[in-house]
Order: structure tokens, then sequence, then C-alpha cells
């Protein structure tokens, strides 16, 4: 036991370098998958039928395939048509594309649970199509959907390790760096997976706080 | 020049025809209630009528502005037009203060200071001031529907149409939702009403129009329409309601 805490007292600093690198894709593809699937959601409900087409093509792709191709894909395949990343903005692009997908159909799903009633009843006072969407519709479709939407913060933070294989020097990749120059792999493995650990607990508070703040009576009543 | 005009306005749902040709003017601080079977096009007709709906055939005015035509705005006309829902439709992430205040706000641009001040000044009319807070789901069917008349109020509407208003409460609670409309029939509201309250109808109805079949078979003054339906359909119609809700709730 004093061994691992040894282990852990050298070789923290140099992991928590890489789960500085691991938050900071984290939180790109967090911002841009959530904006991304948002506007994909809106395609798939108000979209006309190319918009329709597209956004859910774009569903279908991203949810029907690995994330590992895509990852690879991005950064081994893209500049092969003149597109050239570095590893880790490969990583997150991919990353991002694929939560988009995800969330785009949690969002989807919660867009479509209000009821029409209320969108006649803005339309009635006079709002636009687009007035009722923003202040009728996704404040509450918004709030709804905190409860399913938040496995994907979650499941973005642990898939993020996926960046090792590109060579993305993030919380995993550092691990096994680790594990090959000390031939140490389960205590460096143990650590990065406490790490990987705290941090998802964290979120899922968090995410859970946010769900209680944002509640208002209403929306917890199911017709 | 009356304030609302509805020319042969015919209205299907697929090959359903719902609305076989309605034709009647409304002026202003008039009241009509229209009564009829259900499946008869009522709600359709006060649907076509703000725009939620569009006739296929006929023309509607409202204050000189033709609702029926594609170039108008009717998101303008439906600011001035109330519409109260047979289920409220309050929103549900809104208090009863804001549920009545956005819509001066974002169709008026009204200040919001402003709106929250008209806004609990409309609650007050209907009685509801100390609910300013309350969400939809911590009120009571009756005042949800209270809600949702301050909230057409709030637009200073010229003319509220109100689709069955009391059908989806308990007995108990008609009675306080009846009342704010009598009081707003008492104040001069310009006022359409779809709805079975024959009591509410004779004390206030200016006209009751029956509709059966997406026409108008009879219209007429409560005091002859109510006692004396010239129509086989409307006698046998009034005979039904008045056994099935009873005889009149005039105690409002």
């Amino acid at each position: 036991m004093t061994e691992f805490f040894e282990f852990a007292r050298t070789y923290l600093p140099v992991l928590l370098e890489g789960t500085a690198l691991t938050l900071q894709m984290w939180a790109w593809c967090i911002l841009g998958g959530t904006v991304f699937g948002l506007l994909l959601a809106l395609g798939r409900v108000y979209g006309n039928r190319p918009i329709y087409a597209l956004s859910t093509g774009y569903v279908e792709l991203f949810r029907g395939t690995p994330m590992l191709v895509q990852v690879l894909f991005v950064y081994f395949g893209l500049p092969e048509i003149g597109i050239l990343l570095s590893p880790i903005a490969a990583a997150s692009i991919a990353l991002a594309m694929n939560t988009a997908a995800y969330q785009a159909e949690y969002f989807r799903g919660a867009i479509q649970s209000i009821e029409t009633g209320q969108v006649e009843a803005a339309r009635a006072l006079g709002m636009t199509q687009i007035q009722v969407i923003s202040n009728i519709i996704l404040p509450q479709a918004l709030r709804m959907v905190i409860p399913q939407w938040s496995n994907e913060p979650i499941l973005l933070l642990k898939y993020s390790s996926i960046a090792f294989v590109i060579g993305v020097p993030e919380l995993m990749a550092r691990a096994q760096m680790i594990g090959y120059s000390t031939f140490r792999f389960f205590d460096a493995f143990l650590l990065a997976a406490l790490i990987y650990l705290i941090l998802t607990t964290a979120l899922a508070q968090g995410l859970d706080r946010l769900e209680r703040k944002v509640r208002v009576p209403t929306m917890q009543i199911q017709r | 020049m009356s304030l609302l005009r509805v020319e042969d306005v015919h209205k299907s749902y697929d090959d359903l025809m719902v609305l076989r040709g309605i034709t009647f003017q409304m002026d202003r601080g008039e009241i009509k209630v229209i009564i009829g079977p259900s499946g008869t096009g009522k709600s359709t007709l006060l649907r076509c009528v703000n725009g939620l709906a569009y006739p296929e055939k006929g023309r509607i005015w409202i204050d000189g502005e033709e609702v029926t035509d594609p170039k108008t705005n009717i998101n303008h006309i439906r600011s001035k037009v109330g519409f109260v829902f047979q289920s409220f439709n309050l929103f549900a992430h809104l208090t009863a203060l804001d549920n009545v205040a956005i819509g001066p706000v974002k169709v008026k641009g009204m200040k919001k200071s402003e709106a929250r001040l008209l806004a609990m000044e409309e609650l007050r009319r209907v009685g509801l001031e100390d609910k300013a807070d309350a969400y939809p789901a911590e009120l009571s069917g009756g005042q949800q529907q209270r809600v949702s008349i301050a909230r057409a109020l709030a637009m200073n509407p010229k003319l509220i149409l109100f689709d069955e208003p009391t059908s989806a409460l308990d007995p108990e609670l008609m009675g306080e939702v009846l009342k704010v409309m009598m009081d707003l029939a008492k104040e001069g509201m310009t006022m359409l009403v779809v709805s079975h309250e024959i009591g509410f109808a004779r004390a206030v109805a200016d006209e009751i129009l029956f509709l059966d079949e997406g026409k108008i078979i009879e219209k007429g003054h409560p005091s002859e329409l109510l006692t004396n339906p010239a129509n086989k359909r409307t006698k046998e119609f009034l005979h039904q309601i008045i056994e099935l809700y009873g005889e009149e709730r005039e105690k409002v």
C-alpha cells in the first residue's frame, strides 16, 4: 500500500498534466456537441424536407459507426482531402461530432414532449415561430432533458481516452507511458481509473445540482 | 363597420367537411355564444377566426384586416384577439405573473417592469393577485383558466374567443371562471364564446348561434332561442344539454 502511495506521489503530476488535456478536450466537445446537437434536433423537428433528411442522416451515420473509426477517420482520413488537424483538434472534433448525434436525439425527444396546446397558446398571443421556440419550447425542453442529457458529459469524459490512439498525451496515454517505463501497469492504470472516477462523480453531482436548480414545480408532473 | 365579419367559411380536415359555409358578424361590445353538438365545428370556427386554422373557402375580417388574406401579418391580428382554451394551455415553466406578462413583452415589446405591473393588474382583475408567483401545476383548474383569461386580457384585445372554457373543469370550479367572464361581459368586452353553459348564455349573450353539421342552423336572442327554438334539432339539442348539464347554473 505504501508503495502505491509512493508511486502516486511520483507520477501524479504527470497524470494530472494529462488530466488537464482530457478536461480541455472534454470542454470543447461538450460545448461544440451541445450547440451542434441542439441545431440537429431543431432541424429534425422543424426543418423542411432537405434539412430534416440531412440532420437525420447525420444522426444515423454517427450513431451507427464506431467512435474509434470516427476518430481515426478524422485524423488519418481527412488529410487525404487536404484537411490536416493536430491530434488534439482531430480527437475533439470527432468526439464532438459523435456526442452531437446522441444529444440531438435527447433534445428532439424533449422538444416533442412539450404539449402542442402551449405552442398554440403562444401562437395565439401573436408570437412568431422563432419566439415560440426560444421562449416556450426550449426553456422547458432544456430543463426536461437534463437527466438524460447528463449521460453525455459523463460518457464523453471517459470516451475521451480514445484520443490516445492518435497520440494525444491525455490521461490515458500518460498512464500507459508510465506503465511502459516503470512496468507497473497495475498501479498506473489504477491511478488513472481513480482520477476518472473522481471526475465523473464530481460531474454527476454538479449535473444533479444543476437539475435541481432549474427545476420548476410544473416540470415534475408528467401528464 | 363590424369588428368581426365571417363570410361563407368552409373548412375540412382531409375528407371531413367540418364547416360548410358560416356567415355572421359581430359589433364591438357584442357577446355571442355558439352552441351545438360535439364535432360540429365550433372549435374549428374559433380557430379559423384567429388563424390557427385556415379555411379553404370564405373570408374573415377582424377590425378591418382580412385574416384569410395570406399577405396579412397574422401575428399582428392575433395580438388583438384573445384566445381562451378548453385546456388552459398555460406555459408550464412560467409563474402565473410571467404567463400573463410574456405576451406584452415578446409581442408588443413592452418593458419587463411595465409588463409585470400590467400583469399584476390583470391577475387582480381575475382575483388571483395572491397567486402571482405560483406555477401552473400549483393551481387548480379554475385558477389556471382565470390566469389564461388574464393572459388574454393583458394584450388588451379587441375580441376574446373562448373555446369551451369550463368544459375541462370540475363543476365546483366552473363558477369562478364564469363569474370572471360575466364581469368581462359587464365591462363591455367583445366575446365569442363556445359553451354549453346555458345560464351564462341567457345572462349575457346578445345572440346565440346554434351550429350543427358545420352550419348555423338557427340564431337568435337567448330569450327566444332558448325558450322557443324554431328548429327541431335546436329543440332536441337544448333538451339534451339541459338533461346533461342540469338546469341552468345561474347562481354565478
